[in-house]
């Protein structure tokens, strides 16, 4: 069998990839059993999950594996014949189960030690749930052994002897032998591989044609083998059809009967004749069978086919179309200065052309695309670990499960949002006293979602504790020297402190969060996805992080803009409009804060060139151009640009570790005429303008109100 | 001999393994995910006999057993169990469905291709 040892690596590979998804299924259908779901179809799933991976496990001699999903898959089975109702201590149990589960399937996995002590634990309140009447379920004997004892005695016999055994063997099927597919020529060419038989064929119980009814069973077999096997063997060769016929076998080696019989090595022309497989179609028979219906189950696990593809052709791919984005750009921009008639065919293939690269585009960003489900799932059990390390009692909610994002994205998601979700637990929540006081449920709710919105995903993390203590982390970051004493900060540039390095609100280290990692780490790791993350906080009321991130890590919709002479390329989905300047449309708040009116309303105006360094400031604004931008918190900003070239798709090329990080600047592309030009994140330049915003934005509405 | 098998399992991995298991000894094997894809596989197919694992989603092996056996041309076909209990009652469960014959998983290769040719020639 070494020649199978390939095959075999590669089912076992394939088989932890599949226990990933039964976990994941097992995790969901636990969640909803959780949540009350009445639906039978919920406990199948779980219960299918475990039972599968011990299959598998099996398999591959996974003997912990095996051992620790058998106990939960009795109880689970116990829990589908409605035998168990689990209660709330119950339902934990489960997912802590399904954790470890998870555990064992990684450790088995990885060939790492396996928590043997943690699975007895485990395995121990398990069997607390069952209670003691299945102490033991390996074996439950049933009134279908005694036929089996009968052999004891001429195993005996046989096995001093290897010499040839003589056995007479009935045999007559009854007519449940054939309905369940077993065939009498089968058995007796089976027995006659064990050595040689001598078969006999009893018609005697054949009526005449006229009489016979098609499907009762009328004849019987004498065999007499003569063999080296034993007993249990022959008995083998019976095994299915055990207590579907009449079966004796004794030895015959001394009682030499006188065997009448016509000397058959071969039965098969007796069989034709006598075996009902030969039916016509019997409208009695027929009947029974046919008004059952497939057992309906619910609706969800609809079959997807699927097909699994290495990452790396789909990275290639996905190269392969930013390639032909930039090559679609170059054409079409050759064409426009060849000066063809935009009616032209040429000009009228190229359009289908783009439709069909925008096409492509979309398919194969979909390839990479993966729900955040399996991501969340790992969060709750972050939470479920957390909030038992500091005895909290926590709710997580999860919302927009199947939002899709980057698989490259989700992989890297999971540490910042591990981290952030353990700082829900341990310092957003407060303790049971506090909430308890504060007239909040003794349960905490931290709240994980996703939601695509204008052409990024945003993920929030939030939870309902106490919101950040802000003159408490003003007074930290002053004595950490991290901010200088006596200065003025908004709200939002205090909660932005937490994001300094070096910064740990944890009044005393916790053996959870505080492990030095501060919150500047997960910004940097939003960052280096072309991310940012935001803080939202009340208080009293709890506090969110917001984590916006671009939906794709290849191509965009860009504006594509000049200003001082260099070419910008701004995401389309964020300008909401563009204007040209007329006199008075531009009004200074003090020297370098300028608001710009727009139909009655005032917003802040940015400069380009002077927050990119590229010019100074200019003198007149009249007839200048602006981007109206929608930021994220849901305000507004003016850009001034020089001038707006185009409207296309481009494809971004990341700025990777050698550059210095610019504010303001996300990535960099390669346009139709082989330039490159940098992308702009709008929200990132005015952040990185200055803190002029709160002020004058409060200034603006006033002057709203009054103009 | 080459035999023709539908194997029916909801789990890839023993798919995977059956496939394996029969491959070598020359079996031409179709799969089927669960009881409903098992009747649409065995709709353009006359296999000589059919393993199915029992708990499977949409329709468990039951259901699928008897489905086949409610069709007049596998009346006779036979058809192994694949199941992780040696349980009696299991097995009578599923000769009362109409099954053929049962395999203990994990199964040796060896003994699902003995046990084919033993129901199946």
């Amino acid at each position: 069998m070494s020649d199978q040892n390939d095959p075999m690596a590669e089912i076992r590979a394939s088989f932890f990839i599949e226990c990933e998804e039964l976990l994941e299924a097992l995790q969901d259908g636990l969640s909803e059993m959780d949540e009350g779901s009445e639906d039978p179809e919920t406990i199948n799933v779980v219960f299918r999950a475990v039972h599968s991976i011990k299959g598998g496990a099996g398999a591959f001699g996974l003997e912990p594996l095996v051992r620790f999903a058998h106990r939960y898959e009795t109880v689970l089975d116990e829990v589908r014949s409605g035998r168990l109702s689990p209660d709330h201590e119950g339902q934990k149990l489960f997912f802590q189960a399904a954790d470890h589960l998870s555990d064992l399937v990684r450790a088995c996995r990885d060939d790492a030690t396996v928590p043997e002590d943690q699975s007895q634990a485990l395995l121990d309140q398990l069997n607390g749930l069952l209670g003691e009447q299945e102490e033991d379920t390996e074996v439950t004997p049933e009134e279908f052994e005694p036929l089996g004892l009968s052999l004891d005695l001429p195993d005996l016999d046989a096995l001093p002897a290897p010499a040839l055994t003589t056995y007479t063997i009935r045999f007559k099927p009854e007519a449940e032998l054939y309905e369940t597919g077993n065939e009498p020529q089968m058995l007796l060419r089976n027995l006659g591989e064990l050595g040689e038989a001598q078969v006999s064929c009893d018609t005697s119980a054949l009526p005449s044609l006229a009489e016979l009814s098609p499907e009762t069973p009328y004849v019987a077999w004498t065999i007499r083998l003569q063999t080296a096997a034993a007993e249990p063997e022959i008995r083998e060769v019976f095994e299915f059809v055990e207590g579907l016929c009449e079966l004796t076998i004794s030895d015959a080696s001394d009682t030499e009967e006188s065997p009448p019989a016509e000397t058959l090595p071969d039965a098969p022309a007796t069989i034709a004749l006598a075996g009902p497989a030969t039916d016509p179609v019997e409208p009695e028979e027929a009947a029974a069978p046919s008004p059952d219906t497939p057992r309906k189950s619910g609706s969800g696990a609809a079959a997807k086919s699927v097909v699994r593809v290495d990452l790396e052709r789909i990275e290639r791919l996905v190269n392969l179309v930013g390639e032909l984005v930039i090559n679609q750009a170059m054409l079409s921009q050759s064409l426009e200065q060849a000066g063809l008639s935009p009616h032209s065919d040429a000009m009228n293939g190229l359009e289908e052309f783009q439709r069909l690269t925008r096409d492509i585009q979309d398919s194969v960003m979909m390839i990479r695309a993966q729900p955040v489900k399996s991501l969340f799932q790992r969060m709750s059990r972050i939470v479920r670990e957390a909030s038992a390390a500091v005895g909290k009692e926590v709710r997580l909610v999860t919302e927009g499960e199947a939002t899709e994002v980057d698989k490259t994205v989700i992989e890297r998601l999971a540490d910042p949002l591990t981290h952030m979700i353990r700082n829900a637990v341990d310092h957003g929540l407060e303790n049971n006293e506090a909430r308890a006081s504060s007239g909040k449920p003794s349960e905490g709710t931290v709240r994980l979602t996703a939601a695509h919105r204008s052409g990024r995903v945003i993920i929030e993390v939030s939870d309902d504790g106490s919101g950040i203590d802000r003159p408490r982390v003003l007074k930290i970051a002053t004595e950490k020297g991290l901010v200088p004493p006596d200065v003025q900060m908004t709200e939002a540039e205090i909660d932005n402190l937490l994001f300094m390095p070096g910064f740990s609100t944890a009044g005393k280290v916790s053996n959870l969060s505080g492990r030095g990692v501060g919150m500047d780490v997960v910004r940097t790791a939003i960052q280096s996805l072309g991310g940012r993350i935001n803080i939202f906080s009340e208080r009293g009321k709890g506090t969110t992080f917001s984590i916006s991130l671009p939906l794709t890590l290849a191509v965009l919709d860009g504006m594509v803009v000049r200003v001082a002479n260099e070419t910008l390329v701004l995401p389309l989905n964020v300008v909401v409009e563009t204007l040209s300047l007329g006199p008075g449309d531009v009004q200074m708040l003090r020297p370098g804060a300028f608001v710009v009116r727009v139909r009655g309303g005032f917003v802040p105006l940015y400069d380009l060139g002077v927050i990119l360094g590229y010019r100074g400031p200019l003198q007149d604004h009249d007839r200048g151009i602006v981007l109206l931008i929608a930021l994220e918190d849901g305000n507004r900003a003016a850009l001034v640009i020089d001038g707006i070239e185009d409207q296309r798709q481009v494809v971004i090329k990341g700025l990777d570790e050698s550059f210095y990080r610019a504010p303001g600047i996300a990535a960099a592309t390669i346009l139709g005429d082989g330039q490159i030009a940098l992308i702009l994140d709008p929200s990132d330049v005015i952040a990185s303008a200055g803190s002029i915003r709160p002020k004058d934005r409060a200034l603006a509405e006033r002057m709203v109100e009054h103009g | 001999m080459s035999l023709t098998i539908l194997a029916v399992d909801d789990s890839r991995t023993m798919r995977d393994m059956i496939r394996m298991a029969l491959a070598p000894s020359g079996f031409t094997v179709h799969v089927a995910e669960d009881g409903i894809h098992g009747l649409e596989v065995l709709d353009g197919i006359d296999p000589d006999a059919i393993i199915t694992d029992i708990n499977m989603p949409r329709m468990d092996g039951f259901g699928f057993i008897d489905a086949v056996r409610g069709q007049d041309d596998h009346r006779a076909t036979p058809i192994l169990v694949l199941t992780t209990e040696s349980a009696p009652e299991l097995k009578m469960r599923a000769r009362n469905a109409g099954a053929t014959g049962w395999i203990v998983k994990p199964f040796d290769p060896v003994k699902l291709v003995k046990a084919l040719h033993m129901v199946a020639g």
